[in-house]
């Protein structure tokens, strides 16, 4: 199935409000749902038998400082039976306390859950329904968000090298 | 003295262990923290970022031609088809196309680090298992691609080869005999190889029926590469997907149905004489003409032509000094396959000579996942078969 | 046979601080610490084609307690930094550190949060040998430039003996 084609399945089945945008570019469309649907549109786009998405490549997070809503995630899926390949994003809002939230997708493909624990990690995002949301590539004890574009890349004070003091507490 | 009833209350608990970051089997810096019960382990909790080397941020404020060094670093092992896998997107992005005589020089690069990276895993994986000359062997052919890489732009092991738009430059002189000769002597390589341990019976008892992977478990945990073709799902992206002219090129998937440590081996031996098929025919279609796109404002202009053409000279000074303007809005989510799996790199450009973001989608990094699957109910020893099977980059799993 | 025919019947005279520097740095041997890409270079010099089994060195101890050398090859990114550490200090005396490698010597080309600058920020670097990664041949003159460098040691710290070199005449 072609995108187009793809996006009007999405279209019949949810309706057009649930679309908030599509990017068509080098034949790749990239299509925003609204994100309290996310987890529904996930399920239909892996049950209906003519799409079919199966494998998820990854789910990423694009930070679109200083626009609202700042936080894009990202999820990328594949068909293995019809091989065709498909982009779905959320937009995520930055909260004033504490931090965005966006469901999980790990119920449908547990691959999700480390791609959804870096994300969140990195971008300062919350996966509701992730059964392990632990902290995975940076040190436990930052409290930073890296690839957030407010984060320089040399990093701050709040991400020293761990001092000799904590290594020695073990 | 204890009576009756308290001396039968046995109290039973699992041990933990701790296996890394400092590990002489976990291929880098790799830690876990097992449960066990007795010698069975119950339980996997991988820990990663002990490699995190923020390869994602450092992109964003790279320019585009900038980022082909750091992407190389990422995947150590096959470096070539990382900045492979960048230009691909990034010609994607800027719709550039690429030369046919580039195209075959890619794809001969491609394979050579397919064999590359494959090498070395069997020198590795023989090593954790307990079988410590293949690693000698292996590292030796090693040393003649190597070689190779070398004759190409300088690097052993990350030549910084390719190009946005094609490859830096020309193949030199003898290139092209020094892989004919190595083409050719390969296949006896990879006999030598399975004579050591294709039908030796200790490794097939200590790798068969180990850390199984059933084809749902793949999909649904995104396992891809070698790991999935192990369990019976036959994806190659060369095949389903071509990019860069591997459409013309006539070679098999290997696919094996065992869906254990013992298939992953198959199918990788089996890879590596497909690269060497395909290295082959790349050989005999390798035609002359240019070796980089010409498309001003996107691709250097070629290494001649800057120090006689004044307008080669300026495109060559405002690629370097501006970067490119690849357009606003614009994103894409290009892979190939790599000696790991789907390897893609998802990119967003704002119209700036910097990507807006460069996601990089790492197929080690998704495959390690299946770990905790794989070794419940394994031994320790299995463990560490196991963990060797999935073949992991740490740099590629942490960036 | 070998050495003992050009030595028979000879007495070797030589300072016991030069045996001990010599018998040191002609069996030194390496924890293979490699954390990213100079991994493979370093494994790539201990098989034959760039052997370090000529210098007594092929004996890789996986654990700290039986290495003399620790080569950290590669990129020492901040949540590895106690670990290095941890094992820098399990290691016992005479040990010796080689930063093999740009990210090691000083972060390379990873100027960022999650990369320490430099592994000497927080370890004494014996040897550093720049490259990304060095050249086999590259790690093996820097090598060769640590025995130089174990040779002028002062190894025999007797304190009675050097109480006695040390008095005023």
């Amino acid at each position: 199935m072609n995108q187009e084609a793809i996006k009007e399945r999405l279209v019949s089945a949810f309706g057009a409000e649930v679309i908030q945008g599509a990017v068509l570019f080098a034949d790749q469309m990239a299509v925003t749902v609204v994100k309290d649907k996310i987890l529904d549109v996930c399920r239909f786009l892996k049950t209906d038998p003519d799409l079919a998405f199966d494998l998820l490549s990854f789910v990423g997070g694009v930070d679109r400082h200083p626009a609202s809503p700042r936080f894009e995630v990202v999820y990328q899926l594949y068909s293995m039976r019809h091989k065709h390949r498909f982009r779905i994003k959320a937009m995520v809002e930055e909260e004033q306390e504490g931090l965005g939230t966006i469901d999980s997708v790990v119920e449908l493909w547990p691959t999700a859950s480390w791609h959804e624990r870096e994300t969140a990690e990195m971008f300062g995002i919350e996966f509701t329904g992730h059964p392990d949301p632990r902290k995975l590539l940076l040190p436990e004890e930052w409290y930073v968000y890296p690839l957030r574009k407010d984060f320089p890349v040399e990093g701050t004070e709040d991400t020293p090298d761990l001092p000799a003091a904590q290594i020695r507490e073990g | 003295m204890r009576d009756a009833a308290t001396a039968d209350e046995r109290r039973v608990e699992t041990l933990e262990i701790n296996v890394g970051p400092h590990h002489p089997s976990t291929h880098g810096v790799f830690r876990a923290i097992l449960e066990l019960d007795g010698e069975i382990v119950l339980n996997v909790t991988p820990y990663l970022g002990y490699l995190h080397r923020g390869y994602e941020k450092t992109c964003e404020a790279k320019t585009y031609h900038n980022v082909i060094p750091l992407a190389e670093r990422c995947d150590y092992m096959g470096a070539s088809s990382n900045s492979f896998a960048f230009c691909v997107a990034a010609e994607k992005l800027m719709d550039v196309e690429v030369p046919p005589r580039a195209q075959t020089i890619r794809i001969m690069m491609a394979e050579l680090s397919r064999i590359f990276s494959h090498l070395f895993w069997l020198g590795t994986h023989a090593h954790d298992v307990g079988a410590m000359t293949p690693l000698f062997y292996c590292l030796r052919e090693r040393e003649d691609i190597m070689n190779l890489f070398e004759l190409t732009a300088g690097g052993r092991l990350m030549p910084n080869y390719i190009r946005i738009g094609g490859v830096i430059a020309d193949l030199e002189e003898g290139f092209v005999e020094r892989l004919r000769s190595f083409t050719d002597a390969f296949d006896g390589h990879v006999d030598e190889y399975e004579t050591l341990l294709t039908k030796n019976a200790i490794y097939m008892d200590r790798t068969s029926g180990i850390g199984i992977l059933t084809k749902e478990d793949a999909i649904a945990l995104g396992a891809s590469g070698p790991m999935a073709r192990a369990s019976g799902i036959a994806w190659d992206i060369r095949k389903s997907e071509p990019y860069s002219g591997y459409e013309n090129y006539d070679f098999d998937i290997a696919v094996e149905y065992g869906c254990d440590v013992y298939s992953r081996y198959l199918v990788r031996m089996k890879e590596m004489r497909e690269s060497n098929r395909i290295l082959l025919q790349a050989i005999g279609r390798l035609e002359e003409g240019p070796i980089r796109a010409t498309k001003p404002g996107f691709v250097f202009p070629p290494q001649e032509e800057i120090y006689t053409r004044s307008e080669s000279l300026i495109h060559h000074f405002m690629l370097v000094v501006e970067g490119v303007q690849p357009p606003k809005g614009g994103e894409v989510y290009q892979y190939i396959e790599s000696p790991r799996g789907e390897l893609g790199c998802y990119l967003v450009s704002d119209g700036g000579p910097k990507p807006y973001r460069l996601k990089w989608r790492a197929p080690a990094f998704v495959n390690l996942q299946t770990l905790a699957k794989m070794s419940q109910g394994a031994f320790l020893s299995d463990f560490i078969a196991i963990l060797s099977s999935v073949d992991i980059v740490l740099a590629e799993v942490d960036r | 046979m070998g050495i003992e025919r050009s030595l028979s019947n000879n007495v070797l005279v030589t300072s016991l601080e030069w045996a001990v520097n010599w018998a040191r740095k002609s069996s030194m041997w390496p924890l293979g610490f490699g954390l990213a890409c100079c991994a493979l270079e370093m494994i790539a010099t201990f098989v034959s084609r760039y052997d370090l089994s000529r210098f007594g060195m092929e004996v890789a101890r996986p654990s700290p307690r039986q290495a003399d050398l620790m080569i950290v090859a590669g990129t020492a990114s901040k949540k590895m930094l106690p670990a290095v550490l941890r094992i820098y200090e399990q290691m016992t005396e005479p040990r010796y550190v080689i930063a093999m490698g740009a990210c090691a010597c000083s972060g390379g080309i990873y100027k960022n949060y999650a990369v320490v600058q430099g592994i000497d920020r927080h370890l004494p670097v014996d040897v550093y040998i720049p490259g990304c990664p060095p050249r086999p041949e590259a790690l093996l003159d820097g090598i060769l430039q640590l025995h130089a460098k174990v040779m002028q040691e002062q190894s025999i710290r007797n304190p009675r003996i050097t109480d006695i070199l040390a008095a005023p005449k």
